[in-house]
Parts: structure tokens; C-alpha cells; sequence
């Protein structure tokens, strides 16, 4: 019923979850606009892949855990999460590092996504 | 599609990052980024390469407040505060390289 108002928003994630409050802050952007029942994509390039890296934990740096929250997304219809594939390879990572499915695309591609957006939103 | 960069260049890869992913559209290049519009750096070739498949521009206040306006890479142009205003309204969309 929202159909004709929903924008394309798109979050761009270049940052390392703990280090600053980046990551998080989008997560927290991206369930608001799920909840507006927008046209979602996230994006993880640069250090913004160790975001979705498997078996963090953070007890020892008192901190919350929220990558389990990137599992939850599928929950509120986000779906489309999209890694920069030079990004993983330079980090010493592949797919079966990460903790959800994602569409691992070369860096032309992501630009290319990039460019249909009515919304880019950097974190 | 605009894409706005503020970090130099010789500190961080914003601009790298910007070129990697973007295959076309206007580079604008603003507070420490516009290190990145000069010549002489070790980012001057991949800047003018990269004049082949985008516009550049720097902000002139920007390059001023730096002292560097005189050495603007060729190619590269320059646009005042109210330019960059004409760019973000000429474009459907933006993203910034942070």
C-alpha cells in the first residue's frame, strides 16, 4: 500500500565495527527505514566488510555484540546486502566468513547500484 | 551522480575508495580532499586518469584556506560555495565518501 512512495535508500558501510560508532548508528538507521516500508540496500566496502565477520565477541571490551542483528534483517524485509569483493579479498576474507548471505559484487557493479539510488546514506 | 569527498588523500582512501566503485559522474572534492586537486602529490596520476571518466572539481575556499590554489591540477575545476549548491541540485542523487 506504500508501493508508490517507497524511495530506493541505500547505506554505505566503510567502517570497522567498534573502533567508532558508525556501524551501529546505521544498523539503527537502517531498522527505521525498514520500518517505513523503504526500498533498502546495504553496502559493506573497505573496512565496513569486518561488520559481517563471523564469531565476534565482545565481552572482554564491554561492549554489545550487534551483529546478530544483521541475521535479523531478513525479518524486516532487508534483504539486499551487497560486499565489495576487492574489499573482502584484501582482508583476507571470504563468504564463508561472514555471518549472512550476501551478493559479492565487483566494485563497477556497486557503483553501478549506487547510481539508481534516490537515497545514499554513509556510514 | 555527485559524489562529494572531504579526506585527503595521502591519509585516508575516501578518494580511492570513490574512484574504485564510481564509474562515472562529478567528483567534488572539499575540505582536506581538495589536497587531492593539486599537482605534485603521489594521487596527482590517478586523479588525472581519473579526469577521463569524471568531472572534478575542488572547492575554491577550501584550496585557498590551504594556500595550494595556485597549483590546481589541469582539468580540475573550481567552484565557490554557491557552486556547490548548483552541483548538489544538478544531480538525482549523492553519496559522500567519508
Amino acid at each position: 500500500m506504500t508501493e508508490g512512495t517507497a524511495k530506493k535508500f541505500m547505506f554505505v558501510n566503510r567502517t570497522a565495527p567498534y573502533g567508532t560508532a558508525y556501524a551501529l548508528e546505521s544498523l539503527e538507521v537502517v531498522l527505521i527505514s525498514a520500518a517505513f516500508d523503504q526500498d533498502v540496500s546495504l553496502v559493506f566496502i573497505d573496512d565496513g566488510v569486518f561488520q559481517l565477520k563471523k564469531g565476534q565477541q565482545t565481552k572482554g571490551i564491554e561492549t554489545k555484540n550487534f551483529s546478530p542483528t544483521y541475521r535479523a534483517l531478513e525479518g524486516y524485509d532487508v534483504e539486499k546486502l551487497y560486499v565489495d569483493q576487492e574489499s573482502l579479498v584484501a582482508r583476507g576474507l571470504t563468504e564463508a566468513d561472514l555471518i549472512v548471505d550476501v551478493t559479492v559484487l565487483p566494485s563497477r557493479e556497486l557503483g553501478a547500484l549506487m547510481d539508481e539510488q534516490d537515497v545514499v546514506l554513509s556510514f | 551522480m555527485l559524489h562529494i569527498v572531504n579526506k585527503s588523500p595521502l591519509e585516508r582512501n575516501s578518494l580511492a575508495a570513490c574512484l574504485r566503485i564510481a564509474g562515472s559522474g562529478t567528483i567534488l572534492l572539499i575540505e582536506d580532499a581538495v589536497y587531492g586537486a593539486i599537482r605534485g602529490t603521489t594521487v596527482e596520476a590517478a586523479v588525472k586518469e581519473a579526469l577521463v571518466r569524471f568531472r572534478i572539481v575542488a572547492l575554491q575556499p577550501d584550496l585557498d584556506a590551504r594556500a595550494v590554489a595556485d597549483r590546481v591540477i589541469e582539468g580540475v575545476g573550481t567552484v565557490d560555495y554557491a557552486g556547490f549548491v548548483d552541483l548538489v541540485a544538478e544531480h538525482r542523487n549523492c553519496q559522500s565518501w567519508l
